[in-house]
């Protein structure tokens, strides 16, 4: 198998600079997420992986081995369209069967191949449509086959669920992870959507404007985003962000949230008197009785439940709309007046001005080193 | 379904009629021309029954034209083989040049790659008439003039700009992920070029091809200019039933149902590969 070391690269279109001096390491057999919104060069990224386009600057390794300059079929990759790019005018076997005959395997190993490959992706039973007769699942699923027929040591995944409907999407969710671990390839997968990045992910690179702005496992991506953006665009329900300004008293660091003070667990020195956000996941809030210390008043303005967990919509004495999230079949308040609690070790501050998260010194913030 | 009145029915019909008989009137006149002769055909008025001759196609056949004035020698069959030769030949070698051309426009934009294309465009601009004198001048000096040779490269004037932008269009309507997808897979550009692009622009190129192929037919000002007798196409041998002794029409008419039989037969053979159009049901709609 073999690792992938991209070092330094650049890709500008015209004027424009889409990879901005990027560099990333993923180790032999791991599976990295790019996450990013549309246009952060994830896409672009993965092809000058394949090396369907050159990079301006800088160098790609596979497996410690130079190939900036080696053409896309000498790589050794395989890759997994957004949009599939199958053949249009090949049967589904021949579009899986394609990196095979490049290797000029013998026709019983190709059908070999072929057969068990899609045996794996359970489409067996279509190989001889052509993808024009194949639903997009099976367009989905013969595209994947096609990618990992020929055991290539890199995968390159670039969005493979986007265009299918919600339901295999949550299957494969399910399903790709153990297909990825058995394959032992390093892969490179690409989503637009944080729960597959979380799912997926041995580490997530969350990328945006060309550069990787957070690098780290989901859980350090969730419980200690980067910045605001991030900490927005992972989670759902999205995160509550409050302007705050937090002070100091005998007991430690605080922030007033409708006159109460609520303790911040950690050290938020650097923080005192200047001007805040502070980052609320709806689950790290729960409703508690009239009376508990530090409840925060509020008024119950909505409540959705959604399958697995209920999310209420409540509004502070200050006006301000609060997300708070409980998991489904746990008493909560459905109307009227309310009291909330926060979970000051869970809470995340960041610098309003930056947007970058402040710092907390019982928070192991591991390789913070590495993202850019 | 959609459901129609009969009156709406009946006028839809007679609409079509009126212009299906517009669209054909002209070559079913000729069609019934081209069996009779030149006195049945000037009678005042003209008759639709009349008996029919195959004396023209005799005529044509045998190269014996008889009229009021005598015998006379025409080379239309001639005429047919040479038309039939450039034509053939002038698209060959525009779909072999253009067509990698073509794939090499729509795909690598290299510096000067859309001036070369559009200076190739330009020779369709130009009036035929406007460049025949200077080519008149240079191929007699390289040897060229009343040569098959000589004409097929002029004819690469009217095939080669066709071919090359029609092709170019269907080539870059293919998503470029598809090609990529199979150099991925370890093909080299040559093999995706091959299975990949080659079929995909297919019925493009069959379109580009046939259209090539009925503009060099159909070519008069060319051939008449830069060819002799021996060398001329049917447009341009067609000349000679204009005769001393008046002109003969039965003949003519039998020579254009002749000429135009190889181009319909082609048309209607192509018309498949150009209904099917571009299939790119892989990617998303």
């Amino acid at each position: 198998m073999a690792s992938l070391e991209l070092r330094n690269v650049v890709k500008r279109y015209k004027s424009q600079t889409v990879l901005d001096n990027l560099s990333l390491t993923v180790a032999d057999g791991e599976t990295l997420v790019l996450f990013g919104p549309s246009g952060a060069g994830k896409t672009v990224l993965l092809r000058l992986v394949a090396g369907v386009i050159d990079p301006d600057e800088g160098n790609i390794l596979i497996g410690g081995e130079d190939m900036t300059d080696v053409d896309a079929e000498f790589r050794g990759v395989g890759m997994a369209f957004q949009n599939f790019a199958l053949f249009p005018h090949m049967t589904a076997f021949d579009n899986i069967a394609t990196p095979l005959e490049a290797s000029r395997s013998s026709q019983s190993a190709i059908k070999a191949g072929v057969e068990s490959v899609a045996k794996l992706l359970k489409i067996g039973h279509v190989l001889s449509h052509k993808p024009r007769a194949l639903s997009n699942g099976q367009k989905q699923r013969t595209a994947l086959a096609r990618a990992l027929v020929g055991s290539p040591p890199v995968l390159l995944l670039d969005d493979p669920l986007r265009n299918v409907d919600a339901k295999l999407r949550f299957e494969m969710r399910l399903e790709l992870p153990r297909l990825l671990a058995d394959r032992g390839a390093t892969v490179v997968y690409v989503t637009q959507d944080y729960k597959e990045a979380m799912a997926l992910g041995d580490r997530i690179a969350v990328m945006s404007q060309g550069v990787i702005k957070q690098l780290g496992t989901p859980e350090q991506i969730y419980r200690e985003p980067a910045n605001i953006e991030i900490a927005r665009l992972f989670g759902d329900p999205t995160i509550n962000l409050l302007d705050v300004k937090p002070s100091r008293d005998a007991k430690g660091i605080y922030i007033g949230l409708s006159n109460v003070q609520v303790h911040l667990a950690g050290s938020y020195e650097t923080a005192v008197g200047r001007d805040c956000v502070i980052g609320l996941r709806p689950e790290a809030l729960a409703f508690v009785d009239e009376g508990t210390p530090a409840a925060i008043p509020v008024t119950v303005e909505a409540e959705t439940p959604l399958n697995e967990k209920i999310v209420t919509l409540v509004r502070t004495v200050r006006g301000r709309e609060i997300l708070v999230s409980r998991p489904a079949g746990t008493p909560g308040q459905t109307e009227g007046r309310a009291y909330i609690a926060v979970d000051g070790k869970s809470a995340l501050l960041f610098d309003r001005a930056s947007g970058d998260r402040i710092g907390s010194k019982n928070v192991v913030n591991l390789r913070s080193g590495e993202a850019a | 379904m959609e459901h129609t009145s009969l009156l709406e029915r009946i006028l839809r019909g007679v609409a079509l009629t009126l212009v299906v008989i517009f669209f054909m009137f002209p070559i079913v006149w000729i069609f019934m021309m081209s069996f009779q002769t030149n006195e049945t055909i000037l009678r005042i008025p003209p008759q639709l029954v009349f008996k029919p001759t195959l004396a023209n196609y005799t005529a044509l056949i045998t190269g014996k034209l008889t009229t009021a004035a005598g015998t006379l020698d025409i080379a239309f069959m001639r005429n047919l083989w040479n038309s039939v030769f450039l034509s053939v030949t002038s698209v060959a070698v525009a779909l072999l040049l253009g067509v990698p051309a073509a794939y090499a426009f729509a795909r690598h934009k290299f510096r000067g790659s859309e001036d070369i294309a559009f200076t190739l465009l330009s020779f369709r601009f130009a009036p035929a008439l406007l460049v025949l004198l200077p080519l008149t001048l240079y191929f007699q000096k390289l040897g060229l003039s009343n040569t098959y040779i000589g004409l097929i490269w002029v004819y690469q004037l009217i095939c080669l700009p066709l071919i090359l932008w029609i092709v170019r269009g269907y080539f870059e309507d293919i998503p470029a992920d598809i090609e990529y997808a199979y150099r991925i897979a370890g093909h080299s550009w040559f093999a995706t070029f091959r299975k990949i692009a080659l079929p995909l622009a297919g019925p493009g190129i069959a379109a580009a091809g046939l259209l090539a192929f009925i503009f060099a037919w159909n070519n008069f000002v060319f051939a008449l200019v830069l060819a002799s007798a021996d060398k001329q196409p049917v447009t341009v041998g067609a000349l000679a039933f204009i005769t001393s002794s008046g002109i003969q029409y039965g003949q003519i008419s039998a020579a254009i149902v002749l000429s135009i039989t190889p181009t319909l037969a082609l048309a209607l053979y192509a018309q498949r590969y150009l209904v099917e159009g571009l299939s790119l049901g892989a990617v998303k709609g």
